[in-house]
């Protein structure tokens, strides 16, 4: 299968003995298969029926929703990356940082903020309504099909835009120059040369920036956008069949599947790392009005990407500020945090383990199983919950009907929540670790075998320190994406443990979205810290990522 | 300090740890922490009996409770309609418990008739409107809804909500499929804007305008007119409420309940804690603080509660709600009604 090359073009070094790289990839992909188990038993009058009432109509949403959201986050994140990288101007190293803030929220907060803010019934269109004396509506509704794209687009570029920045840096100059005595300019040559090479970040981002989209329920459900997660959900949901939301989950993983498939094949045995003698790039300096107009633009982003929400958050959170004080709530702050931090720290080494695990040498199955184990990031976080709770729970049952143990070992405990949050986020994981990967030669690792080191050896003093800046990037975004996540959290913890997402959850789905700005105020406050970090720490790596070598 | 504790129980809760404490009941529930937790810890305080929670989405606890099976360490399922209780009961995961005060305390229609869940609180959905556009006497029932003469005058929430697929189940019970599929289609028809956003903001919606009628739970108006925030008691105070069909069979109802696990390990204690939630203190707690109805005749409710008004309320079984949902849901995918 051609499905695969992409990772065969990359060096591996790291021997794991294959049963052992099988069964760490098994872990996170243990609930996807459970999914796909339900495939054959759905009934196809399941189908028949949704195909003939709503299924077109979730079909259609999503797919508008994900070619809207493809191009958004797209356009939005190669804009930010180029202005940053590209360009020099007084604060550019600041703007760089700001870009990534609208990470820190998750996507039903921002729909909740932005309904807040934009809504006829919200405060500004109250406002304006009395002063004007007007009735009804006075704009389009923010909660619609394109009010959808613009804020899954507004949440999600960054991905885009942390990956795309990456490989901006990397230095292409020869490239260009070499097109432009050709007589390559402007468009063509983007066209031709710049987006060609920054393809597989692209790519990378954007399909993290999809499957998050896919996988979102809050959001769509409160902007009213019905999209096939809607479906899988109100299968279960309303019309009780667990079996039929579990096969269209499957559905939508399979979908994912096809096309990291149909990229990987469009992209061959193409190679995407630079030579050592290639020189960075220089940025263009602005003069003074050029920068304030970039300042100004970039500003606008993280407005609408941050800075808006934000402020609707405090203008709710503010007067009950002092709860905040209360030992519950700090208990809230401690579970949230203790949490993400074990979940990212899992998520990270399991996703360069089994990144370094896979080589050109590893059959189809395993390059497949590897895309697999990845697939959770585009399912609904309860269906994964779901697909894990039924085989853990057999699983204990089964021990104890043998008398290993009584009760439940797996089942309900905060190692069940691990699992399936390592089940979800994996893909963030990879990707981060594959486009570091992208960019080192292949001779990188036959040099170091040859100089005598063994394949863990290689592994551990040649890439990790070369991937120091891929991997804390991941650590950073799965811990980020920990601390939002919802669903499974609300299905699988334990007695007794509440995380600032569950609380901020159960207020505003009881619609006391003012009671539950706060708790949502924390988690963008407890993941700020981490962005800033991100940011400083890609402002520092700068020129030298450029030179892996040096 | 507390750091520390929470490190402590952090590993201990790592793999599920079966607890050994002696008086103690495991809750799963559908309803989140705020709306149960101070009757809980009131629970603890009268009887000593200390309630370990876990609250989620409902389904997913019974599926939650299905995987775990006889092993599970839940003792009570308590969900937000009766909807998920018919569906524990049909899955298996609820046992009957045989309580003359349970049985005294709630009247026959909103409890299981052999006893496998019990109701505990009432909500009724009712007609809110703008006093400004529509007059009183134009409103009658929920069948009116589709009168062409609301064209572009109605305000819905999507039939995700259980709200909406509760009422068009008890809607089919009365009136059959044929005629509720053709309610469902004229409603969709009178649609003011498509459905979106909860309870609240469609009485927002209808303050600002958008619309002149919808349908809200109670205790949602209520929590509006109850606000800290200026501008949802000002949203409240530009509707009002109307009770659908009281001239016949009365409005639609649901309940929140509850029912004791078939793996329960603690059942007395269980039995107990059901025992509390329909005794009179905590009864009026629902209705004072929560602004829901009591299950339970004859305990005052909250001036806010009052100031709506008395009701007639449909007596159909909410089992038979349970039976229809997902027929609903289907009929209300074949209307349209997003």
């Amino acid at each position: 299968m051609a499905l695969i090359s992409a990772l065969a073009a990359r060096p591996r070094t790291l021997r794991l003995p294959r049963a052992g790289w099988v069964l760490a990839a098994l872990l996170p992909a243990l609930p996807i298969l459970v999914i796909f188990t339900a495939l054959p038993g759905t009934s196809i009058e399941l189908w028949l029926e949704l195909g003939q009432t709503v299924l077109p109509e979730y079909l259609r949403n999503s797919l508008l929703l994900g070619l809207g959201v493809g191009t958004g986050t797209l356009t939005l994140g190669l804009f930010c990356a180029w202005l940053v990288t590209r360009l020099d101007f007084p604060g550019r190293g600041l703007l760089a940082g700001l870009f990534l803030l609208p990470l820190a929220l998750p996507a039903y907060i921002l729909a909740y903020t932005y309904t807040g803010l934009l809504a006829p019934e919200g405060w500004l269109q109250t406002g304006l309504r009395e002063l004007v004396g007007a009735r009804g509506a006075l704009w389009p509704d923010i909660r619609s099909l394109p009010g959808a794209i613009l804020i899954f687009s507004l949440g999600f570029y960054p991905y885009v835009y942390l990956l795309a920045r990456e490989a901006l840096r990397a230095p292409i100059q020869g490239y260009e120059e070499a097109a432009r005595i050709m007589g390559y300019r402007g468009w063509r040559l983007f066209w031709t040369v710049r987006l060609p090479l920054l393809r597989p970040a692209l790519f990378a981002g954007v399909m993290l920036a999809l499957m998050e989209t896919m996988a979102d329920y809050g959001a769509v459900y409160h902007f009213g956008v019905p999209t096939f997660t809607t479906g899988i959900l109100r299968t279960w949901h309303g019309l009780g069949d667990v079996q039929g939301a579990m096969a269209l989950a499957a559905v939508l993983a399979a979908l994912t599947m096809t096309l990291f498939a149909l990229e990987l094949r469009a992209r061959g045995r193409a190679r995407f790392d630079f030579g050592r003698d290639a020189r960075p790039i220089l940025p263009l300096r602005l003069t003074r009005r050029q920068a304030i107009a970039t300042w100004l633009v970039g500003g606008l982003i993280v407005t609408l990407g941050f800075g808006a929400p934000m402020l609707q958050l405090g203008l709710w959170a503010l007067p009950r500020i002092e709860q905040v004080l209360a030992p519950d709530f700090q208990r809230l702050l401690l579970h949230s945090l203790l949490l993400a931090l074990g979940a990212a720290g899992l998520i990270t080494a399991l996703a360069l383990l089994l990144a370094l695990g896979v080589r050109p040498s590893s059959t189809p199955v395993h390059h497949g199983l590897y895309r697999f184990a990845g697939l959770g990031y585009a399912v609904p976080g309860m269906v994964i919950a779901l697909g894990l709770m039924i085989p853990l729970g057999q699983f204990d049952r089964w021990l104890s009907a043998h008398g290993v143990i009584t009760g439940l070992l797996f089942s309900g405990g905060l190692l069940a929540l691990l699992w399936a949050y390592l089940s979800r986020f994996l893909a963030l994981g990879q990707q981060g670790v594959e486009s570091g990967l992208a960019m080192l030669r292949p001779s990188l690792g036959e040099s170091a075998r040859m100089l005598g080191l063994d394949p863990w050896r290689t592994s551990f003093r040649v890439y990790l320190p070369l991937l120091r800046g891929s991997l804390a990037t991941v650590l950073i975004l799965a811990f980020v994406e920990t601390l939002k996540e919802l669903p499974a959290t609300l299905v699988l913890r334990p007695f007794n443990f509440n995380t600032l997402a569950v609380r901020a959850h159960e207020l505003a789905s009881d619609e006391r979205l003012a009671d539950a700005a706060l708790p949502a105020l924390c988690i963008v406050l407890l993941s700020l810290p981490t962005v800033i970090l991100l940011a400083r720490m890609n402002r520092h790596a700068g020129t030298r990522a450029a030179h892996p070598l040096t | 300090m507390m750091f520390k504790r929470v490190l402590a129980t952090f590993c201990v809760t790592l793999l599920s740890a079966v607890s050994v404490q002696a008086a103690e009941v495991n809750v799963y529930s559908g309803r989140g922490e705020a709306f149960i937790k101070p009757l809980l810890d009131t629970f603890t305080k009268e009887t000593g009996i200390k309630v370990n929670l876990v609250s989620g989405k409902d389904d997913a606890l019974i599926e939650r409770l299905k995987a775990e099976g006889a092993q599970s360490p839940a003792d009570v399922l308590m969900t937000a309609d009766a909807g998920r209780l018919y569906r524990a009961k049909a899955a298996g995961v609820l046992q009957a418990v045989d309580s003359p005060i349970l049985s005294t305390a709630i009247p026959a229609a909103y409890r299981d008739p052999s006893n496998h869940w019990f109701g505990l609180t009432l909500r009724a959905r009712v007609i809110v409107y703008a006093p400004e556009r529509v007059k009183r006497e134009e409103l009658s029932t929920y069948e009116d809804l589709a009168n062409p003469r609301w064209k572009g005058r109605v305000c819905m929430r999507s039939s995700d909500s259980i709200y909406n697929q509760s009422l068009t189940a008890s809607l089919i019970a009365h009136d059959g499929e044929a005629a509720t599929l053709d309610w469902a289609k004229g409603v969709v028809a009178n649609f003011a804007r498509p459905p979106k956003g909860g309870d609240r903001d469609q009485i927002k919606a209808i303050a600002a305008g958008e619309c002149d009628v919808s349908l809200v739970n109670t205790y949602y108006l209520a929590g509006m007119q109850n606000a800290e925030e200026p501008a949802e008691r000002e949203a409240a105070a530009k509707v009002a409420v109307f009770w659908p069909n009281q001239k016949d069979r009365g409005a639609h109802v649901n309940v929140s309940g509850a029912g004791i696990t078939a793996a329960a390990k603690n059942v007395a204690e269980a039995r107990k804690l059901l025992e509390f939630l329909v005794s009179d203190e905590a009864q009026r707690w629902y209705a004072e603080v929560n602004q829901e109805y009591p299950v339970k005749l004859g305990i005052a409710v909250s001036p806010t509660l009052r100031a709506m008004g008395e009701f007639k309320a449909d007596t159909l079984p909410l089992a038979r709600l349970g039976e229809l949902n997902a027929q609903a849901v289907r009929l209300l995918d074949r209307a349209g009604w997003r």
